[in-house]
């Protein structure tokens, strides 16, 4: 199977200054050596609490921001480094999908407009053909004709998404980024928007990046997980490897937490995060060389950790 | 004796001349030291339930029926000023969002004391000694810095600490608490989890427990009441609901979240959507999605049925 989309090495840090009057910034690292290979019909799911970095990750590979370091390749073209033109050319092989549909949707355009406009824009049908394949679009994300002439206030938010994931296939991507698509919906209307999820990856190669906090949710989803704390990757796997032998502490927290067994552990005083592993204070299997050394992402192909070997991450297979 | 007693609880709002039934015939009682989860999805009513309870009800929302005997005394035949002194004294409230229930422009401590001095009618120095031993209580092992603090410097789970100290400031015997935990990351929320845990089994102190995450209830809580619709669907203790659910919805609700554990293919997923509070189906409000509907649940609605072991349901199979 192709390789849709190739990450490395990304880079992206913010500088933030201290208060209003302050000269002196924080430089806050979103993003520090982060890669990823993804092929043709896989889905990698991305994890991660508040701030982890994940929506950063998405947002750099759709260059809605631009990375400060690594490269990004494409459908075998170096993004970065592309002339403006043929950027535009790709970016309709790649779509996105918000956490909020109601912001994401326009409000004054019917589900019609909405999914027939970048059908036009990109030529991809002429207005007679529009109809007929805006019906079918629908149908494929499980909303009935009754739909097209419905405003966004007047659909619920599970049948709203529905919509925007109907936009988002219509360019035909190669690759979808979903960023916590199923978050602010209620818990009843999750699992069918995470059924249409699997339906389009049974139906079609598009390659996914699911981007959410939820672990039962890319558990459903992905045939790799990769879960990211302070801006790196601690973890990352097949889906099987990761949950059913996870190895980071932070993994097994994650999971432990989702099967409602919570961790006693408090966040210690201050560290400094540039010097040691950033997990140091949360750590419930720290050494005192976890404070002054980084540990590195190793392991196989298919399982590796960032996590010193002595400090209870055992080693993932380590060859 | 029970601690708080919920009958038959009417609460609506009248909107254009219509009436939306946002709270509708709901029971339930807490008993001492107990933490009661009420669990549903968005415009299910918990949140009208608890500001029902607490009197906190705007217009043109307004609680038509029903008693809520508290400590002895039907809190809904109290007079404001009655009703003031048990606010923040006897029930304390925890609100989803930290940042938007702290004021910005007060140090922290001070917010903590302002209740203390308010409800035990202390002066400002005895009310900041309580503050320091509050603070430490909801795990703040540097009171002094903190008390001095504004909201903006805390993070999102310290500033639902402060918010936790404020509820339990004046020594309450319930505390209502409305998400606590959502806007908050995982290990955030555990924490949280923890803290709230240890304050009800170090007290006598009862707590109902607002949430739409059923995972937190596995481990947490002793009773568990299942809204939708505005209605009870289903209630009883945490250990026989997690084995033996027996509300269609109940059964839907964990099914859709037992994925983690699982090892099927596809999510069972209730089809359908919420409905409306204002265009609810006749019947059982919940026979459109349900897999087991019967030609009696599309007329007439079930009311709420004792099964045994304290178990209530809301359901025609039963």
């Amino acid at each position: 199977m192709g390789q849709v989309l190739a990450v490395l090495d990304l880079q992206r840090v913010y500088e933030v200054k201290r208060s209003v009057f302050s000269v002196k910034k924080d430089i806050i690292h979103a993003l520090s050596g982060v890669s990823l290979d993804l092929d043709q019909g896989k889905t990698i799911g991305i994890v991660g609490e508040s701030g982890s970095g994940k929506s950063t990750l998405a947002r750099c590979i759709l260059l809605l921001e631009r990375p400060d370091g690594g490269t990004i390749s494409f459908m075998g073209k170096d993004l970065l480094g592309l002339p403006k033109g043929e950027l535009k050319s790709l970016r309709k092989k790649m779509q996105i999908i918000f956490q909020d549909p109601y912001s994401s949707l326009n409000p004054r355009k019917k589900v019609f407009d909405t999914i027939a406009e970048p059908l036009l824009f990109h030529e991809i049908v002429d207005r007679k053909g529009v109809k007929g394949k805006v019906m079918e679009i629908l149908k494929n994300v499980g909303l009935d004709e009754g739909f097209v002439n419905k405003y966004p206030h007047e659909m619920s938010g599970g049948q709203r998404q529905r919509v925007a994931i109907g936009r988002s296939l219509t360019t035909d991507p190669a690759l979808i980024i979903a960023d916590e698509p199923v978050s602010s919906l209620d818990v009843s209307i999750q699992s069918q928007i995470v059924n249409l999820f699997l339906d389009i990856k049974d139906r079609t190669d598009i390659a996914m990046l699911f981007v959410s906090h939820d672990l039962n949710v890319v558990r459903f989803v992905s045939d790799e997980i990769m879960v990211m704390y302070k801006g790196r990757v601690v973890e990352t796997g097949t889906k099987d490897e990761v949950f059913l032998n996870p190895l980071h502490p932070y993994t097994k927290m994650l999971i432990n937490a989702a099967k409602g067994e919570f961790s006693r552990r408090e966040e210690d005083a201050a560290f400094d995060e540039s010097k040691g592993c950033a997990y140091y204070p949360r750590c419930e299997q720290r050494k005192a060389h976890c404070r002054d050394s980084i540990p590195r992402l190793t392991g196989s192909k298919e399982h590796k950790i960032a996590c010193f070997p002595e400090s209870g991450g055992k080693s993932a297979h380590s060859s | 004796m029970q601690l708080l007693d919920v009958t038959d609880l009417n609460t609506s709002f009248f909107i254009d001349g219509k009436v939306i039934h946002a709270v509708d015939r709901v029971s339930f009682s807490v008993s001492k030291g107990e933490i009661f989860g009420l669990v549903g999805e968005s415009g299910c009513g918990k949140t009208m339930t608890a500001l029902s309870v607490m009197r906190l009800v705007q217009p043109p929302g307004r609680i038509v029926k029903g008693q809520v005997v508290f400590e002895g005394r039907d809190l809904l035949r109290l007079s404001d000023r009655e009703m003031e002194g048990v606010r923040g004294d006897r029930i304390g409230m925890i609100f989803q969002e930290p940042m938007s229930a702290l004021n910005p422009v007060f140090r922290v401590g001070e917010q903590v004391s302002e209740a203390i001095i308010i409800h035990k009618k202390v002066g400002k120095k005895e009310a900041k000694g309580a503050t320091m031993e509050l603070l430490r209580q909801v795990g703040f092992e540097d009171p002094e810095k903190r008390y001095a603090q504004y909201p903006h410097q805390l993070s999102g789970g310290q500033r639902q600490r402060i918010l936790i100290g404020i509820a339990i400031s004046c020594g309450p015997s319930l505390v209502i608490a409305d998400e606590p935990t959502t806007a908050l990351d995982v290990a955030t929320e555990s924490q949280i989890i923890n803290l709230l845990q240890g304050l009800v089994d170090n007290s006598a102190m009862s707590m109902i427990f607002i949430t739409h995450n059923l995972n937190i209830m596995r481990k947490f809580g002793q009773r568990i009441g299942i809204m939708y619709a505005g209605r009870m669907l289903e209630q009883s203790s945490v250990d026989v609901f997690f084995k033996e659910p027996l509300h269609p919805y109940s059964k839907g609700l964990l099914s859709s979240i037992y994925g983690l554990m699982g090892n099927q293919k596809r999510l069972t997923a209730i089809p359908g959507f919420v409905p409306r509070l204002a265009e609810l189906p006749r019947g059982c409000t919940f026979h459109p999605r349900c897999p087991y509907v019967m030609p009696v649940c599309r007329e007439e609605e079930p009311v709420m049925k004792e099964i045994g072991k304290g178990q209530w349901v809301r359901c025609w199979l039963y």
